[in-house]
């Protein structure tokens, strides 16, 4: 059975359980988190003028677009209110990832074990 | 043959199909992203020296760029949610502006990328440039690519409101699942590559 009939309605609001005041809800977040971005983009041009240790940049800019990144992931792309199954299939894929991006920490202390054993 | 779940929910995966189907692609982009990304932490932690992007990047046009993908996400979000409110009017100026704000990010990519040639600065060049194009031409790739899913959606793929506006919905949703995910890949990229 088709949500449409569970709703009776074939609306597109109906189907997806959305009603007028929680989509005006939405749209002043996405207003609200447009601004934030905005704020974080000159804030990281910002602090790149400041010209930092390489190390400490490195923290401000990842942390920086991090905040950015989980707005836009959390807000935009509704992993906010998501089902179990999306958080699962994501959870296993930052972990993946984690592993890729230490793989060349590895790599670095792999020649170390070489050369000290 | 009809597509199975493209509004309704299945009972064992809580979701649509296209939903867990936009989710498990994008899955898999951050891993093509992420084997990228480790190349690019491996290359530079091995060099015995690495420029800092501003040196040779355009960090203006850049966060100009940064600007426009945001702004992009936005309209891209404003299209979906004008659907909800049952206004197909202004689904298509929303998503007409994010088609053209994604042309508007190419076209200033375009002008960097040209001014790199023309200073002869190519993925020959060295490891920095090398990575550089590599990433963000992919990250090129997936604009362009989404521009079309979108394009498709704002023109012939739009027929699909008439007779089933929940599935056009939700078509829309997903292909801007997509394209947040393309904004927020560059969120990486340009301080990873312009500004450390």
């Amino acid at each position: 059975m088709s949500s449409t009939s569970e709703h009776g309605s074939a609306s597109a609001a109906g189907m997806t359980g959305h009603d007028a005041a929680d989509i005006d809800r939405h749209v002043r977040i996405y207003i609200t988190v447009f601004v934030a971005l905005l704020v974080l983009t000159m804030v990281t041009v910002a602090v790149s003028y400041l010209h930092l240790s390489v190390p400490l940049a490195v923290t401000v800019a990842l942390l920086v677009a991090t905040v950015k990144g989980s707005l836009v992931a959390c807000y935009f792309m509704h992993l906010i209110s998501e089902k179990k199954l999306i958080y699962a299939v994501l959870g296993l894929t930052a972990f993946f990832f984690a592993v890729l991006l230490a793989l060349p920490v590895l790599t670095h202390t792999d020649g170390f074990y070489i050369h000290h054993q | 043959m009809e597509i199975p779940y493209t509004v309704e929910i299945r009972r064992d995966t809580g979701l649509n199909n296209g939903k867990i189907g936009i989710w498990l692609f994008l899955a898999s982009e951050v891993m093509l992203f992420g084997a990228l990304f480790a190349s690019y932490i491996l290359l530079r932690t091995g060099a015995p020296h690495w420029p800092r992007g501003a040196e040779h990047l355009n960090v203006p046009l850049a966060t100009l760029n940064t600007v426009v993908l945001i702004a992009s996400s936005v309209t891209m979000v404003m299209a979906w949610a004008s659907l909800m409110r049952h206004r197909f009017g202004t689904f298509r100026m929303y998503m007409g502006a994010t088609i053209l704000l994604g042309g508007v990010f190419l076209v200033v990519k375009y002008f960097e990328y040209s001014a790199k040639f023309e200073h002869h600065l190519l993925p020959s060049t060295n490891n920095f440039f090398a990575i550089y194009f590599t990433l963000t031409g992919l990250h090129m790739l997936h604009v362009a690519g989404g521009m079309a899913v979108n394009a498709y959606f704002w023109g012939p793929g739009s027929k699909l409101w008439k007779t089933n506006p929940a599935w056009f919905a939700n078509r829309v949703e997903h292909s801007g699942l997509f394209w947040h995910f393309v904004d927020l890949v560059w969120i990486f990229l340009f301080p990873t590559l312009y500004l450390l």
